[in-house]
């Protein structure tokens, strides 16, 4: 490989890295394809072929926020004409805004509560298994644990279980301690579930920060609390970080558990997008505006994540 | 193993003796978090070990009735259960086969000198972060037979992929290739990044062949972290519920998990499903065992 290359091996190179475009290419078509059909008028969203090019509108968004029904006769032109631009948009794709009877307030579809539900239950359920996770990690990765191993095994294990097999004995005790279908019922799952994968990939992060320092601190006067806060932790913060995002995202994209425990007041955003599907033909610009920014934060965090992935992926087993 | 190469602190020293002690911090650190999992992972496991010996279904008032291992029994004997395995099994084998021929190509082709590479890398890796729920979901208007534009970019015309009892299999598993191929992609980047320069530059002096050198030099270098991605994905694929939920409702896409969660909540055969609940979990501890195995042999490294 190293040294002067051959112009067999000069053709190779660049056969692959035409390769590779290629598959970047279909890898992100399907990405693409969501973000484009967002902003579409439902007319070209399914067409034969497929309409690349096209003025782009935000009616999609209109709609995913409102609650709509489909126009009777059409609207008189006085009230077309006082109608804000976004009304104009509903109007123009054969719908109406629903409004409350007797204060005129526009009725909002329910994705915009779903998508808060998300992000209750996603950040408090990172910080709780962040929080937990690396003061755990930190007890196992300093102190010596009878049985160790074990104690590990059994903490990732309970990670690996399928969401349905432990899904069925929580609904029956969150039936009886009321806790299906409310934010901290989702929360405690959540937590759980990312507690495991936290403590595991937290130890890889603290196991690296060199024990010198603390046992500087430690003879500088400091207690043992005191070297784990000031000392450690700061240290820490990147791994902290990163294991957060990781949390995160998976809380986030959660959708067993949330379409079993949840189905209107906690509900959150994946398994209310799949419900609008139904029956009939459903109109895809909605789908893809509620997918598109439902995607976004996790598109970011995939790119500020981007040098952790491979440790997040295995667990801080792969380090590089 | 970790703990042994660490130096501990004298526990009579001075420092030690200052605020809690060591024993206290550790155990005031590390079992709330054991206790937390115990209560909210185990303990319903426990519960439901109860119930899976009843006839119990949470959809009525009446009282479980103790039917000993008629469950597991009726069960292991109903040949619709066996069908759902080996529904899950030829999934598993297509997806994962799949996600380690693409990941590992895509890493073979990876592995070289490529402008802007590590940008190319992250788009790569992009959609095994999404939500396997929300983006499946889209699939079914990729799949469209009418105006999807995987038929019109393949010249397929009306393809049937998700209506058709024999395709949707695969249609759900190319999705899952989509989204996890990415993942073997990453592992195997870091195995063959792994592998020591001069052992290709010793191969070119003995002028041995590209076969040659993959068979001999790449392949058995990387198999390790090759075995974590597979066993891996083996057991996400196995526990596949999400992505074949959203797309086909076809009984010939029924995995086990879905069955699972059909019988739970929609039959509300409680007491049974329980029973099943267990069969599929001691299959999970299993493969768990292997894949934490093979993690740690990495880690060793």
């Amino acid at each position: 490989m190293a040294g002067v290359q051959t112009s067999a091996e000069k053709w190779t190179n660049r056969t692959a890295i035409a390769a590779v475009f290629v598959a970047l290419i279909i890898m992100l078509t399907p990405i693409y394809w969501i973000a484009a059909t967002a902003f579409k008028p439902r007319n070209l969203a399914t067409t034969i072929p497929p309409t690349v090019v096209y003025e782009p509108t935000v009616a999609p968004f209109v709609k995913l926020f409102t609650k709509r029904s489909q126009l009777r006769e059409q609207p008189t032109q006085e009230e077309y004409d006082t109608a804000p631009w976004w009304e104009k948009m509903v109007y123009d794709g054969g719908e109406k805004v629903v409004r409350n009877r007797k204060t005129g307030e526009v009725r909002s579809s329910g994705y915009g509560d779903r998508f808060k539900n998300s992000l209750i239950v996603s950040v408090i359920s990172t910080i709780l298994a962040v929080g937990m996770g690396t003061l755990t990690a930190y007890g196992f990765s300093r102190f010596k644990v009878a049985g160790e191993d074990d104690w590990l095994f059994f903490i990732l294990s309970t990670r690996m279980l399928p969401p349905v097999v432990v899904a069925i004995p929580m609904f029956l005790m969150y039936r009886v301690v009321g806790l299906n279908d409310t934010h901290m019922g989702l929360i405690i799952l959540y937590t759980a579930f990312n507690l495991s994968f936290a403590v595991w990939i937290m130890k890889g992060f603290i196991d690296e920060i060199p024990r010198e320092y603390e046992e500087a601190a430690l003879v500088d006067g400091y207690t043992r609390i005191q070297a784990f806060f000031k000392v450690v932790l700061p240290e820490a913060l990147t791994g902290m970080a990163a294991t957060a995002v990781f949390c995160f995202i998976t809380a986030w994209n959660e959708y067993a558990f949330a379409l079993i425990m949840t189905n209107r007041n906690a509900q959150t955003a994946p398994p209310y997008i799949p419900s609008q599907v139904g029956s009939g033909l459903p109109d895809w610009t909605v789908i893809a505006a509620g997918t598109f920014l439902f995607l976004i934060p996790v598109a970011i965090f995939t790119f500020l994540l981007r040098n952790h992935l491979l440790r997040g992926m295995s667990f801080g087993a792969i380090r590089k | 193993m970790p703990t042994n190469n660490m130096t501990r602190l004298d526990p009579n020293s001075q420092a030690a003796s200052r605020g809690l002690s060591d024993l206290s911090i550790r155990n005031l650190f590390i079992i709330p978090t054991i206790a937390f999992l115990i209560i909210f992972n185990i303990f319903p496991l426990l519960y439901s070990l109860g119930y899976s010996f009843t006839d119990f279904r949470a959809s009525t008032n009446a009282p479980a009735k103790f039917v000993g291992l008629q469950n597991y029994r009726d069960l292991l004997n109903d040949p619709f259960i066996w069908k759902n395995f080996s529904i899950t099994a030829k999934y598993v084998l297509i997806s994962v086969t799949g996600q380690v021929v693409v990941g590992f190509g895509l890493a073979m082709l990876l592995n070289r000198t490529i402008p802007a590479k590590g940008l190319i890398t992250t788009l790569l890796l992009l959609p095994m972060m999404l939500s396997m729920a929300v983006v499946g979901l889209f699939w079914k208007l990729l799949y469209d037979p009418n105006f999807g534009i995987i038929n019109y970019f393949l010249g397929l015309g009306k393809f049937e992929w998700l209506a058709d009892p024999d395709m949707a299999l695969w249609a759900i598993a190319i999705v899952d290739i989509w989204m996890w191929s990415p993942f073997v992609m990453l592992l195997s980047l870091a195995g063959l990044s792994a592998v020591p320069k001069h052992l290709y530059e010793a191969a070119e002096i003995d002028r041995a062949g590209n076969i040659y050198t993959f068979f001999r030099i790449t392949l058995p270098l990387v198999a390790p972290i090759l075995m974590i991605a597979i066993i891996f994905r083996t057991m996400e694929a196995f526990k596949t519920f999400d992505l074949a939920y959203v797309l086909s409702s076809q009984p010939t896409t029924e995995l086990i998990a879905i069955r699972l969660y059909k019988m739970a909540f929609q039959e509300w055969q409680t007491g049974m499903s329980s029973a099943f609940a267990y069969i599929v979990l001691i299959m999970v501890v299993a493969i768990t065992n292997i894949y934490v195995k093979y993690l740690n042999k990495v880690k060793a490294r």
